[in-house]
């Protein structure tokens, strides 16, 4: 997620190629170096809809789909 | 002689500055906007509302079709509390009983509510900045930042709540309106409800 442009296509790859997967764990790397925030899309044992939030690339499920990262939070307005 | 045509000469003057000033206030203002315009060059106007678009459609694909309608019909989202021991991760809360819950706007805190009762418990102030700032622009478009918000309290409540800043409900947002809004969701659940027992029942929804 960017301001002002909302989705934005990072890197995509097939996890089971090594070039691939290497790729994708540089992209992981520096957004979470840039302060970003990671995320997993993944449906919660009740079947509902959640996220799980991952702070490195071992903790991504093999077959998620995707990561989304999203500026980290601050508290808000005082 | 002498004194009698400075008088003059400054009345005259303070006459026509009356006359004057608003164009000449008025030129410095068109001076201004025109180097403000010029600085912006480039910007996009449509921009912002494509991004929202790609903000919708990355909401609706990470949400559950229920919180999706919720927010395009109200919105708002409510995701279900689970620190308190109530809700399991992941179950659905009518299983396991949530005693509270939130309610996600865009750009707005984040409220904490008791659903059995509709008393307000807190607003949890959080922001989602990039300090990069590649675009311009420190605010992500509105469905995004509901999405960072429902991400963070689905994916790890513990952490937005530590890190938000809390008070107690009427900081920024208006308590009537938050009571406003639960009825509004009760309303919208009701008719959800009995459109669905149509459908299963075999009649068919207008």
């Amino acid at each position: 997620m960017k301001p002002g442009h909302g989705e934005v296509l990072l890197a995509e790859g097939d996890i089971d190629v090594a070039e691939d997967e290497e790729l994708l764990v540089a992209e992981f790397r520096a957004q979470l170096d840039a302060g970003m925030w990671a995320a997993v899309p993944t449906l919660g044992r009740g079947g509902r809809r959640e996220a799980r939030m991952v702070k490195d690339f071992s903790e991504v499920p093999r077959d998620a789909e995707r990561i989304i990262f999203f500026p980290h939070a601050a508290g808000g307005a005082e | 002689m002498l004194l009698a045509l400075s008088a003059a000469a400054i009345v005259v003057f303070a006459l026509f500055w009356e006359i004057l000033y608003p164009r000449i206030d008025h030129a410095v203002e068109r001076r201004r906007l025109r180097r403000e315009r010029a600085a912006i060059e480039g910007y996009d106007p449509g921009r912002e509302r494509r991004a929202e678009q790609r903000a919708r459609q990355l909401l609706r694909s990470c949400v559950d079709e229920e919180e999706w309608a919720m927010y395009r019909d109200l919105g708002f989202v409510r995701v279900w509390g689970r620190l308190a021991g109530g809700a399991d991760a992941g179950a659905a809360p009518a299983d396991t009983g949530a005693s509270y819950a939130y309610l996600v706007y865009p750009h707005k805190p984040i409220v904490a509510y008791l659903p059995q009762t509709g008393r307000l418990l807190a607003e949890y102030c959080v922001a989602f900045p990039d300090e990069t700032r590649p675009y311009g622009s420190a605010r992500l478009p509105d469905s995004d930042d509901v999405l960072a918000k429902w991400m963070a309290l689905t994916g790890d409540e513990r952490r937005i709540v530590d890190t938000a800043n809390m008070h107690l409900p009427g900081r920024q947002v208006d308590p009537k309106a938050v009571r406003r809004d639960l009825w509004r969701l009760g309303e919208w659940e009701r008719t959800r409800l009995q459109r669905a027992r149509r459908s299963s029942g075999g009649v068919a929804t207008p």
